[in-house]
């Protein structure tokens, strides 16, 4: 069994008025089917409202799905007796790096997880220390949250995540609201921890170019996946990806351009290195 | 302005008094305070000042940053001076129109005036070399036996944490939205109350809007992590009594104890 | 027309131990109708600078001229500066406050001690000229999408009528799709009425796209100030304070060393396109 899966996943949003009588019901996540194995760094793409958000949420149990199954490590997420597993196992953070920092000083604030769960007081140390370490930010262990740069904010929520041991972790836009360098920071790390501890990695987003690095990319509009696969099969569907409010790579529209304009180059190009190497074999 | 306020604020630094645990340096505090209002004559005085003067000492904290925390108290300062010395009645001392300051008034000026910056700088010793989260644990440990009579003693504590935590983030929210809202034109200033009071309405609603949204996306974030109130929690710095926890508690007492003696000898010496 | 900054140095807490030199001997002179960029990473001063343009920042030492006049003059009118030099905050939808957006609009207006219809009548214009729907305009902030609030936000400051319009990174945290519509709109205001516009980004790509002038700070100075294409000639340089160049503008560097003549800088897709194209018919 995969790590992630869902079937047929729907979650509506039903408003009521005063009376409780339902006014309207908006369907943000629509039947959707979803894998992801053990140690796959997967993306989600979509524009702002697409329902990728709640999507994310429901990985975690912080939402429950109106219809359909869901389950997480081989765990049901409709069963609340999972609830505190399933958490504990999917880490999940989130877009304003203010918003989920607990503590005023690093090192409490990672260890804030682990205390939930209950692990014994010097078991925390050692995962604090180490969940710092895997994110470079052990040198700030001492500091107060205020003072640090979007991105090495992130890293804290990232690494406050990490020492609860989870086996996978769901990033909700975790760069929306950063500068470029937070973002390489933030994204340097997750592919660290995917890559090295085999982290499970789900990465939300509607920057394209951190879509790069992911093994998988589902798109999302109006709560349906509507494309999936690998990110070079999906950046060579330019046109489509616009139809979705979406945006392709510089380069990869370059070549897209060129392409059009008669030079033979391949779809689907993501890095400046492989349009140049390309360019350079036809010249 | 509001960058100077150091109360609350966290002094890192290596020093006996912040290796201390913090329910020791609450009743540190507690009695301090206590003192302050006890103490009587000179030498009442000089072992109260020696006190601070020592603890200020040890915590390696510098003393003109602790003084820049006195800046907000300025002007309850002066109001007190001014009631103190105006309304106290007794022998009088100078008098010119309708006012008199009186000897009493005097000294009940200056009395008042040590007891409230000795009051600040003693609590801000605790609030300087206790972060945040220590002070709470060490209230909810402190107010622990107020959970048989069902005080929510960890959600109150917990809260204020989450409040210390935020208090920066809301203040610098609060020059941003206002510096917004100048920019289109609003006036803070002038005007009478109530103009003054209308002219707030753009200022506080998009700064408790902001406060909510930050409270869910902080729920959320908490939930995330497991959080489920108090039961089965651990601690990564639980409280533990040490030998010089011990000293310092037997140390508080004997100066406690010194600053009561010394009150009632100099009172029975009258 | 024109603001002049005169040796602006802004100094947090002066002579004290926490003092910081957040702008350093600024120099600079910003003619009627331009379209400038302003670069830099976070804590360059970007931020610091254009909250100087409008007065609600005053230097710690040296003089801005509005139009040949001494803002910091005694008589000068700063209040009207504000309405002159509008400024869009970052995240403006944040500032949002009344029942419904066309009153949220008409705010700046009224405080100009515009009557009701003549405030009314600037909502209107201003809430046209960013392309929000009009069966939009009377519900609740509450109730739009970011991209729309964002816009909504923009309007506030454009019904006043600035004659410059700073904008501190307007496209934060919207979707691709929303990015675009924000910056044509901006650049629709430029080109229809000539305003002269300030925009502050991380983008490199969007900048070269829109602006004629780029200016960088870096610590406080200004580093580089000239068209995009002179700007990011220097790229190396332009790295090594953390900052980059347009991805084409690499890709143009990396083909030439790979022998393939292609000629100038190109900044925007459009122009790589076009020197790449050249480059293969000369062949």
């Amino acid at each position: 069994m995969n790590f992630i899966e869902a079937r047929k996943l729907v979650h509506e949003y039903i408003r009521r008025d005063e009376e409780g009588n339902v006014e309207s019901i908006l369907t943000a996540v629509d039947q959707v089917d979803l894998d992801v194995k053990q140690g796959e760094f997967v993306a989600i793409l979509g524009h702002n409202g697409s329902g990728k958000s709640t999507l994310a949420k429901h990985l975690n149990v912080l939402l429950k799905a109106s219809g359909g199954s869901l389950w997480v490590d081989g765990k049901d997420t409709q069963d609340g007796d999972n609830l505190w597993d399933i958490r504990q196992n999917t880490g999940m953070v989130f877009q304003n790096p203010d918003n989920q920092i607990i503590a005023s000083v690093v090192e409490e604030d990672v260890a804030f997880g682990p205390e939930n769960i209950g692990v014994p007081t010097s078991e925390i140390w050692n995962r604090v220390e180490k969940s710092l370490k895997s994110v470079g930010m052990i040198q700030y262990r001492e500091h107060s949250p205020n003072k640090l740069s979007g991105g090495q904010k992130q890293r804290i929520a990232i690494a406050g995540v990490m020492a609860m041991e989870p086996k996978c972790i769901v990033l909700d836009e975790p760069t929306a609201m950063l500068d470029p360098n937070g973002r390489f920071e933030v994204l340097d790390a997750v592919t660290q921890l995917n890559k090295e501890k085999n982290v499970t990695v789900i990465l939300i987003t509607h920057y394209m170019e951190e879509v790069i690095r992911a093994d998988r990319v589902y798109v999302m509009d109006n709560g349906k996946v509507v494309m999936q696969g690998t990110p070079r099969s999906i950046f060579s569907q330019v046109d489509v990806l616009k139809s979705y409010r979406l945006d392709v790579p510089q380069v990869t529209l370059l070549a897209h351009e060129l392409r059009k304009s008669g030079l033979p180059i391949s779809e689907g190009i993501l890095t400046r290195q492989e349009l140049a190497e390309a360019l350079c074999q036809l010249y | 302005m509001l960058r100077d306020i150091t109360i609350g604020q966290y002094y890192p630094a290596n020093s006996v008094i912040h290796r201390l645990d913090p329910r020791v340096k609450l009743m540190g505090v507690l009695s301090f305070v206590v003192s302050l209002f006890v103490f009587r004559g000179l030498a009442g005085f000089v072992s109260v000042t020696l006190a601070l003067v020592l603890i200020i000492h040890l915590s390696k904290v510098p003393f003109d940053y602790m003084v820049r925390g006195l800046k907000p108290i300025v002007v309850i300062l002066i109001i007190t001076v001014i009631f103190n010395l105006f309304l106290t009645p007794g022998e009088p001392l100078v008098e010119f129109w309708k006012l008199r300051i009186t000897w009493e008034g005097l000294e009940h000026a200056i009395l008042m005036t040590i007891r409230l910056i000795y009051l600040i700088l003693g609590s801000s010793v605790l609030t300087l070399t206790t972060t945040p989260n220590q002070l709470t644990d060490g209230m909810e440990q402190a107010l622990k036996p107020l959970n048989k009579i069902h005080v929510p003693v960890h959600e109150i504590s917990m809260m204020m944490s989450i409040a210390l935590r935020f208090i920066p983030i809301l203040i610098e929210e609060t020059d941003k939205i206002m510096k917004a809202q100048l920019a289109r034109g609003a006036d803070f200033e002038s005007g009478n109350l109530i103009k003054k009071a209308k002219s707030m309405v753009p200022l506080l609603v998009p700064l408790f809007v902001s406060a909510f949204r930050r409270a869910n996306d902080l729920a959320l974030a908490m939930e995330a992590r497991c959080y489920r109130g108090g039961d089965g929690r651990t601690k990564m710095k639980p409280l533990k009594y040490c030998r010089r926890d011990m000293v310092a508690y037997v140390i508080i007492g004997a100066y406690f104890m010194a600053v009561v003696l010394l009150r009632m000898f100099l009172y029975f010496g009258r | 027309m024109s603001i002049i900054l005169d040796k602006v140095n802004y100094i947090y807490s002066e002579n004290t131990a926490y003092e910081i030199q957040a702008l350093k001997n600024i120099n600079l002179k910003i003619e009627d109708g331009e379209f400038i960029g302003l670069i830099g990473h976070t804590g360059s001063g970007k931020s610091t600078l254009i909250q100087h343009l409008n007065g609600l920042m005053h230097a710690t030492y040296g003089g801005i001229y509005y139009n040949g006049q001494d803002i910091y003059d005694e008589d000068y009118n700063r209040k009207e500066l504000r309405s002159k030099v509008g400024l869009v905050f970052q995240y403006p939808e944040h500032q949002l406050f009344e029942t419904t957006i066309f009153a949220d609009v008409a705010f700046g207006p009224r405080n100009q001690g515009l009557s009701k219809k003549e405030a009314e009548l600037k909502a209107f214009t201003a809430l046209r000229s960013v392309g929000l729907k009009e069966n939009d305009w009377y519900r609740s902030p509450f109730e739009l999408s970011g991209g729309q609030k964002r816009r909504a936000a923009i309007a506030g400051v454009l019904a006043m009528e600035p004659e410059v319009l700073v904008l501190d990174e307007p496209t934060a945290g919207l979707d691709p799709k929303g990015r675009d519509e924000i910056l044509d709109q901006v650049a629709k205001l430029h080109m229809e009425r000539n305003m002269t516009i300030i925009l502050v980004s991380h983008s490199m790509e969007d900048v070269a796209k829109y602006v004629e002038r780029l200016i960088v700070m870096n610590q406080g100075s200004i580093l580089f100030d000239g068209t995009p294409r002179e700007v990011f000639a220097h790229y190396q340089e332009l790295e090594a304070v953390g900052l980059a160049a347009p991805q084409v503008t690499y890709l143009m560097h990396e083909l030439r060393k790979r022998g393939i003549p292609v000629e100038g800088v190109a900044t925007t897709l459009e122009e790589a396109k076009i020197a790449i194209l050249q480059a293969f018919e000369k062949k």
